[in-house]
C-alpha cells in the first residue's frame, strides 16, 4: 500500500478493477446496471445469438421511461414501435430474472430519478446505464456513467466492461449562491465556462461549499449535466447529507448492514494535497439565473446579457451562425422578453421533488399565460404523490396547469411530447440540440424558476423580478 | 456483433466542416424505436439530409453526388451528446468504416471503436489540409493505415500519425469483440464479485 494522496475518484475506480490490460483499459466491475427500453433490446438480441445468459441478474435494474406517453398511461400505448420496446423490456426481464418497473408500477419513473429514490443508488458504487445521464448518480460518491449498446451486453453477460481510466478535474465552486439562483443555473454556469468539450477525457469532481450546502436533488441535477461539458461523470464526495437522504429507502441497508456501509463511505473523499490533472474554481457570487441562446448546452449565459457576437464565443464563425441561424435568434440581442410557446418542466435533470416546489414557488397565485403551452412532468411516480401530497398540485390546478405522469416526455420527444417546428421552449431539461425536442423545435434551457417566470408571463423573464415581487 | 476486419483503408471521403456535430443529428431520437440493428443508415442525418416532407435537402453533403466513399471527415467535438449506440450504428450502416476529426467526444468513440468503425483523431492542422485536399478535387482519396497508424492523403503524400490504444487495435484488426474476451475470464470475475460489499 501507498500512502500517496488519492482522490475520491481514483478510492472507488481502482476498488473496481478486475484486471489491467497492458496498453489497453481496465476490465471494470460494475455494481449496479440500470437498463430502459430504448439501448437494450439489441443488447439482448446479442446475447441470444452467442447463446449466453445474464451474469448476475439481480444487478441489474430495469425501468420504462424513454417512450412512454405521459397522458392515459393506463391505456394500451397507441404507437405500435413504442409499444413493441416496451414490451421487448418486459419479456427480456422476465426471461433473465431481472426486476422490471414497467408503465404503470408504483415505482416507474426516469431511470436517473427512481434509482435514487429507492435507495439503489449509494456511495462508492459503479454504476451504468445506457444512457449518457447515468452521471446523475455521481451525486451520492458513486462513479457513474452512459455507456453504448454493445457494453450493456458486456454487462450482461460478464457484470464488467473495459474502461480506460479517465483524467482527473475538479471544480471548486464557493461563496453564497444569489436570490433566485439554482444548482441548474451553476451547472450551466460551469458548462457555459468550460464549453461542450472542455471536460472531454475527464472524470469531474464537485467540490466547495456550493455544492456542500446544496440538497442531493440539487447535487443530482449539478452531476446530471457533466456529460454536456463532454465529462463522462461527476461526483460529489458523500457526506451527512447523503446519508440522511439514503437512510430508510427502500433498497438502502439497514441494521448492521448500514453501519459497516456508513464507516465505508466516510472515508469515500478526496484526501488533503491529492492532485488532480485540471483544476477550474469559480465564485458563486458571478452566477445569475442563466439561459441558453443556442443549439448546444455551452451556450448559455446569464438571463440578463446579450446574445455575444461570434468572435466572442471559441470555435468557427460558421458554426455560430448555423447555431443562431436555427434559433432565429441575432448577436447583441437581449434575451429578456423573448415570446416563448412552450413550457416543459420535468426530465433527469429537474423532475424531482424539489424542483416542483421551486416551480410552484413562482407560479403561486398567479395565471399560466394564454400563448404557452406547458407540460409538467414528474420523474417518477413517487413524485407525482409528493407533488399531491404537499399541496403544488392544487397550486398548480388553481394557476391552469395540468400535471401529466411521469417519464421522459419531451427531454428527447420519443413520445408524443413534441415541440412543433420553430416554436420556442423553455425547458428544465438537458439538451438543446436541433430538434432535440422535435424537429424543428427551438429549445432555451433553464432552470425551473426561470421556466416558471416564462410560463406566467408568456416571455423569457427574468425570475427575481417575480421572487421580489411576491 | 461481428464485424469486418479493418488493416488498410484507402477511399475517397466525405466532408462535414461542422463543429460539434452531436448524437441527435446523427441519429434523431425518433428513430431509435427499433428493437433490432436494421436499417439505421437511411436516417443517417436525417434532419440534416431530409425536408419535412421526406424530399432530399439538395444542400447537404450525403445528397450531393459527387461526394462519396467509405470515410466521413467531420469537425471539431463530433459524436457529443447521447450515449446511443445507434449513432455509430447509422454511419457503419450507411457506409463508413472511419471518422476523422480534430476531437471525439468520449462515449461515441468507445461506441464506434467497439463496432468496428475507426475514430482518427488529427490535429486541427492536419483536419484543415484534408478540408481543403476534398474541396479541391471531390475524389481526393485518403488512406488510413491501421497497423503502422497513420493517416495520409494520397495526392500531396502529407500524412499524419494517430494513437489508438494496443488492445483495441488488435481487436479492430482481427474482428474481435470486447464479449469474447470477457466471457473467457468469467472465474475471475466471479471471484472478485463475492468480494464486493455490495
Ligand atoms: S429525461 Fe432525458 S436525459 Fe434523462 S434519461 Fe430521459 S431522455 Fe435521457
Amino acid at each position: 500500500m501507498s500512502n500517496q494522496a488519492s482522490t475520491l475518484f481514483d478510492k472507488v475506480w481502482d476498488a473496481h478493477v478486475v484486471r489491467k490490460i497492458a496498453d489497453g483499459p481496465d476490465v471494470f466491475f460494475i455494481d449496479r446496471h440500470f437498463i430502459h427500453e430504448v439501448t437494450s433490446p439489441v443488447a439482448f438480441l446479442g446475447l441470444e445469438s452467442r447463446n449466453i445468459g445474464v451474469m448476475y441478474p439481480e444487478r441489474t435494474f430495469a425501468t420504462a421511461d424513454h417512450n412512454t406517453p405521459t397522458i392515459n398511461q393506463h391505456l394500451p400505448v397507441a404507437d405500435p414501435l413504442s409499444a413493441n420496446q416496451l414490451k421487448a423490456l418486459e419479456t427480456n426481464s422476465l426471461k433473465y430474472g431481472i426486476s422490471h418497473w414497467g408503465l404503470g408500477h408504483a415505482r416507474n419513473g426516469i431511470v436517473h430519478v427512481v434509482g435514487p429514490e429507492n435507495g439503489i443508488t449509494l456511495p462508492g458504487m459503479t454504476i451504468v446505464c445506457g444512457d449518457s445521464h447515468t452521471s446523475t448518480h455521481g451525486a451520492f460518491g458513486a462513479i457513474a456513467f452512459g455507456i453504448g449498446t454493445s457494453e450493456v451486453e458486456m454487462v450482461l453477460s460478464s457484470q464488467c466492461i473495459m474502461q480506460p481510466k479517465p483524467k482527473k478535474m475538479r471544480v471548486n465552486v464557493n461563496g453564497k449562491l444569489g436570490l433566485g439562483v439554482t444548482p441548474k443555473d451553476v451547472t450551466l454556469y460551469i458548462i457555459s465556462k468550460l464549453t461542450t468539450a472542455g471536460a472531454t477525457g475527464y472524470f469531474v469532481e464537485y467540490a466547495g461549499d456550493v455544492f456542500e450546502n446544496m440538497s442531493m436533488e440539487g447535487r443530482m441535477t449539478v452531476c446530471n449535466m457533466s456529460i454536456e461539458m463532454g465529462a463522462r461523470g461527476g461526483m460529489i464526495a458523500p457526506d451527512e447529507t447523503t446519508f440522511a437522504y439514503i437512510n430508510g429507502r427502500e433498497q438502502a441497508p439497514k441494521g448492521e448492514k448500514w453501519d459497516k456501509a456508513l464507516a465505508y463511505w466516510k472515508t469515500l473523499k478526496t484526501d488533503e494535497g491529492a492532485v488532480f490533472d485540471k483544476e477550474y474554481h469559480f465564485d458563486a457570487a458571478d452566477i445569475e439565473p442563466m439561459i441558453t441562446y443556442g443549439t448546444n448546452p455551452g451556450m448559455g449565459q446569464g438571463i440578463s446579457k446579450s446574445i455575444p457576437t461570434s468572435d466572442q464565443v471559441e470555435g468557427g464563425k460558421a458554426t455560430y451562425d448555423k447555431s443562431l441561424n436555427y434559433m432565429g435568434f441575432h448577436e447583441n440581442e437581449s434575451m429578456l422578453g423573448k415570446k416563448i410557446d412552450y413550457v416543459f418542466i420535468g426530465s433527469c435533470t429537474n423532475g424531482r421533488i424539489e424542483d416542483f416546489r421551486a416551480f410552484a414557488s413562482i407560479v403561486k397565485g398567479r395565471k399560466k399565460a394564454d400563448n404557452v403551452t406547458a407540460w409538467v412532468v414528474p420523474g417518477s411516480h413517487i413524485v407525482e404523490a409528493q407533488i399531491k401530497e404537499e399541496g403544488i398540485l392544487d397550486i398548480l390546478t388553481e394557476a391552469g396547469f395540468e400535471l401529466r405522469q411521469p417519464g421522459c416526455s419531451a427531454c428527447l420527444a420519443m413520445n408524443d411530447d413534441k415541440i412543433p417546428a420553430g416554436k420556442y421552449a423553455v425547458s428544465t431539461s438537458n439538451r438543446n440540440f436541433e430538434g432535440r425536442q422535435g424537429p424543428g423545435a427551438r429549445t432555451l434551457l433553464a432552470s425551473p424558476l426561470v421556466a416558471a417566470a416564462a410560463a406566467v408571463t408568456g416571455v423569457v423573464t427574468d425570475p427575481r423580478e417575480l421572487l421580489q415581487e411576491a | 456483433m461481428a464485424y469486418d476486419k479493418f488493416t488498410i483503408l484507402k477511399s475517397s471521403a466525405v466532408p462535414l466542416p461542422i463543429e460539434n456535430v452531436d448524437t441527435d443529428q446523427i441519429i434523431p431520437a425518433r428513430f431509435l424505436k427499433a428493437t433490432k440493428r436494421e436499417g439505421f443508415g437511411d436516417n443517417l442525418f436525417r434532419d440534416w439530409r431530409y425536408n419535412g416532407d421526406d424530399t432530399p435537402k439538395q444542400d447537404f453533403v450525403l445528397n450531393n453526388p459527387i461526394y462519396s466513399g467509405k470515410i466521413l471527415v467531420g469537425g471539431h467535438n463530433f459524436g457529443s451528446g447521447s450515449s446511443r449506440e445507434h449513432a455509430a450504428w447509422a454511419i457503419y450502416d450507411y457506409g463508413f468504416r472511419c471518422v476523422v476529426s480534430s476531437f471525439f467526444a468520449d462515449i461515441f468513440k468507445g461506441n464506434s471503436l467497439n463496432i468496428g468503425i475507426l475514430p482518427v483523431q488529427v490535429s486541427p492542422e492536419f483536419l484543415d489540409k484534408i478540408f481543403q485536399a476534398i474541396e479541391a478535387d471531390p475524389n481526393a482519396e485518403l488512406e488510413v493505415n491501421l497497423p503502422e497508424q497513420s493517416i495520409q492523403i494520397v495526392a500531396t503524400g502529407e500524412s499524419e500519425s494517430f494513437d489508438i490504444n494496443g488492445y483495441k487495435k488488435h481487436n479492430l484488426m482481427n474482428g474481435f469483440d470486447d464479449i469474447d474476451y470477457l466471457q473467457a475470464m468469467k472465474q475471475e470475475i466471479s471471484e472478485f464479485e463475492t468480494e464486493r460489499i455490495y
